[in-house]
């Protein structure tokens, strides 16, 4: 009873699961491995955003950061063009990147905590800024990155090298969360914001953490996309306005905050997208892909969600 | 309507029978047999301790539990429809101790809500005169206007427009009124008032069932008294067969004869100062001071304040200097998706932590440590906090305070809905964590906590009106320092 299906990310896994069983169906079981490689390098760029929008998210309702694919690209663009494909300037590009990402989320909070600004306006708005500002800095280029950043991003053993790097981001994320004072603090602000600060939780740095925080994972995100993809370009982040947002949904966690975990987000960003692929081997076009799409997160959801009062 | 039960000279039936009447959740047995007739024009005062069964026996009563046997049957009601509907037509109205008004919403919009078939046309007008006809009724001079907020009044507001929403004309006349800790956030003027309505309405025909934890009122009002103890009703009398400690006695629990008022009244050596209030008040160390006066004259707000000019909302630290217990324990307290253990520790986490991570073995001996020592009724620590009686989940948040080593604690009337043998217990908790040298800043409406206090400010108006000490504290003088402007100017 009180197993596994009282986990609410259990069922992001089996989805992810289905879907890749029914596009196995369909090849016949050609090609499974490469398409399960294909699944952890994409759902990799989704875990990363989707752990900074769950923190986010978590801080209770109204909380969203918005702006996560405008602070991807503007990181990306900054990056490779300071970068240059020179080798030798790498880790001060990912630095710069990283660098962009903490000034995204300081901009992000201080809009939302001096303006009173709520929180989905603040990061649309803010978004639009950054957006600008990559527009401004990169003027049409397409730079591309050095290329041991590009033959990092594409490579992999067993599992593709950006996989470890997601894991690695979910599992300090995990430790945060269920492990660490601060997740407590995020999710008691998340609940119940005055009575977490009559407990002593520091409530604004909490909130000022995890945009600051969303913000970084964002242009790491942005920046490992860029190096993937071979090179920034301004409409790189565009999906993962949804995308970040789903995965925490489809993982289980809850929308009004409060109550948040960091398997269901993997889980649900290897579902995502191993449902187009499934839609994809079904020969179903771009529009029918995209109905499907949203048809099928909006079923999850309402399972996960009634599983979730069941128990 | 009610015309069968309150015309004298008809056959006067029964507002509602309980016949055999079992409750249960699971394995919990929160009712067990009960078999009673509620009379028109009786007043019944419903006594004993949190989790004895008060509220799921209220609940059965006002159709919003089924019974899992037995049954309850209403004035002129077969039992056909079901037991909310039939409830709701024999005219039965609750008051919860937990406030179910919606705070978004005008006090006017308040009452529509339950009055669903209200007449469309103009029905704000309509149900604007119902409101404030209820609430003049009731409380007169309350100055509460139809169109405020809900959400803007204080607690004390919200629970005299929930009280006068249970009492307005509605297409039903209220025939039985639940009334279940009404007067817990209520001064004791405005609790006057409304228990002199309370006998009013009974000796129209009414029937009323009383819950309350203030013995005085329950022998003010109460025609007769119903005795609950394990889910059980233990005793069923009229109300002059019982004395206080006969009462007391019933509830089970012992009377203390060591009285309160001699140890309070030993003037205790008090340390330096503190703190000083920016109104003033100082506190200093291993003292107890008290903040009385109505109810929702600035006590909750200038404790609010002090607590976040002392608390930083940037930083946190591992040696905080206040610590704070709410009595609102919904807005204030409570994290209504955690377990007990984690609402427990969340005020202490830095303290016993080190390196960022919670320390969980020092979590669980917290919880063993506290659970003895304030007897937290609780089977397993990883329980959802809410499944708590709210007595239950007071002890927790009065824990989590007292288990941090702030040297200042914050009490914003943090007794609401405790029963008397754990209020005993705190008390002399307190009194304990005062000696070692911890101050206490304590605002409470009830008169016996505050004569608890070593030193007492008593607020009229959001400012201190007098500052008592030691002998001084004396219900006279605090009813005197909290009325005497008003009675000038009225």
């Amino acid at each position: 009873m009180s197993g596994l299906s009282q986990k609410p990310w259990i069922w992001s896994y089996l989805a992810a699961l289905a879907a890749f069983g029914a596009t196995m169906i369909v090849s016949g079981g050609q090609g499974g491995g490469s398409l399960f490689f294909a699944a952890l390098t994409f759902a990799s760029f989704a875990v990363i955003v989707g752990v900074g929008q769950m923190f986010v998210i978590t801080l209770g309702p109204g909380n969203v950061d918005l702006s996560i694919p405008a602070t991807m690209t503007l990181a990306a663009t900054l990056a490779l063009k300071f970068m240059d494909t020179n080798t030798s300037l790498m880790l001060p590009g990912l630095l710069i990147a990283l660098g962009t990402g903490t000034a995204c989320g300081i901009f992000n909070f201080g809009l939302i905590l001096l303006l009173r600004i709520p929180p989905i306006i603040a990061t649309l708005s803010s978004s639009f800024l950054f957006q600008s500002l990559a527009i401004w800095s990169n003027r049409g280029l397409r730079i591309k990155p050095p290329e041991p950043l590009a033959d990092f991003a594409t490579g992999g053993l067993v599992i593709p090298n950006l996989a470890l790097v997601a894991i690695g981001v979910a599992v300090v994320a995990w430790i945060v969360l269920e492990r660490a004072i601060v997740g407590r603090w995020i999710l008691a602000t998340g609940q119940n914001m005055r009575a977490a600060q009559l407990s002593g939780v520091p409530v604004n740095g909490v909130r000022f953490g995890v945009y600051v925080a969303s913000a970084i994972l964002a242009s790491l995100s942005g920046f490992l996309l860029a190096n993937f993809s071979g090179g920034a370009n301004l409409n790189m982040g565009a999906e993962y306005m949804l995308t970040s947002i789903a995965v925490v949904v489809i993982g289980g966690s809850s929308i009004a905050g409060g109550n948040s975990n960091v398997p269901g987000v993997c889980g649900a960003a290897l579902f995502m997208f191993l449902l187009v692929s499934m839609l994809n081997s079904y020969g179903f076009g771009a529009g029918a892909r995209l109905i499907l799409t949203g048809v099928i997160i909006m079923m999850v959801v309402v399972f996960a969600s009634k599983r979730k009062y069941a128990a | 309507m009610t015309d069968l039960n309150t015309r004298p000279g008809a056959a006067v039936a029964p507002v509602v029978s309980l016949d055999g009447v079992h409750m249960s959740f699971g394995p919990v047995h929160a009712l067990v047999d009960a078999r009673f007739e509620l009379w028109p024009g009786e007043c019944v005062g419903l006594v004993g301790h949190n989790g004895a069964g008060k509220s799921t026996l209220v609940n059965v009563i006002n159709g919003r539990l089924t019974p899992t046997q037995g049954k309850v049957r209403y004035s002129g009601h077969g039992g056909q429809s079901d037991a909310a509907t039939g409830a709701q037509e024999a005219g039965i109205r609750s008051v919860f101790q937990e406030l179910s008004l919606c705070p978004n919403l005008t006090v006017l919009e308040n009452l529509r809500i339950p009055y669903r078939n209200i007449p469309r046309k103009a029905w704000r007008r309509e149900a604007r005169r119902m409101v404030l006809a209820a609430l003049d009724e009731v409380f007169p001079d309350h100055g509460i206007s139809a169109d405020a907020v809900v959400g803007d009044l204080s607690i004390a507001e919200r629970q005299m427009v929930e009280i006068a929403i249970a009492f307005a004309e509605r297409d039903t006349e209220p025939a039985l009124v639940i009334l279940d800790e009404p007067t817990s956030s209520l001064d004791a003027a405005i609790a006057q008032q409304l228990l002199s309505h309370i006998k009013k309405f009974c000796a129209a025909g009414g029937t009323i069932i009383f819950i309350s934890h203030l013995l005085g009122e329950i022998f003010e009002v109460a025609t007769r008294i119903l005795v609950m103890k394990d889910g059980r009703v233990t005793q069923d009398k009229q109300a002059n067969a019982f004395t206080r400690d006969s009462l007391v006695d019933a509830m089970g629990h012992v009377v203390e004869t060591s009285g309160r008022t001699q140890s309070a009244r030993q003037r205790r050596a008090v340390g330096e100062e503190v703190a000083r209030l920016n109104n003033g008040m100082t506190v200093h160390a291993g003292e107890i001071v008290g903040l009385a006066g109505l109810a929702g004259h600035g006590q909750a707000e200038a404790l609010a304040r002090f607590y976040m000019s002392r608390a930083s909302v940037w930083r946190s630290t591992k040696t905080p200097e206040v610590a704070f217990v709410a009595g609102d324990r919904t807005r204030d307290g409570v994290m209504p998706l955690w377990s007990i253990l984690k609402n427990l520790s969340l005020m202490t986490l830095r303290e016993f932590s080190q390196n960022g991570l919670v320390n969980r073995s020092e979590e669980d001996r917290l919880y063993e440590t506290w659970k003895e020592r304030i007897k937290i009724k609780a089977n397993n620590p990883l329980d959802p906090i809410l499944s708590l009686s709210g007595g239950n989940q007071q002890k927790v948040l009065f824990a989590k305070a007292l288990a941090s080593s702030a040297p200042i604690v914050i009490m914003d009337d943090p007794m609401r809905g405790v029963d008397i043998g754990t209020k005993k217990e705190v008390y002399s908790m307190i009194r304990a964590e005062a000696d070692t040298g911890r101050s206490f800043l304590w605002y409470s409406t009830e008169t016996e906590e505050v004569l608890e206090c070593d030193r007492v400010y008593v607020f009229r108006d959001g400012e201190i009106s007098a500052e008592l000490t030691g002998d001084m504290i004396t219900e006279e003088n605090l009813l005197r320092a909290s009325f005497e402007l008003q009675e000038a100017t009225a």
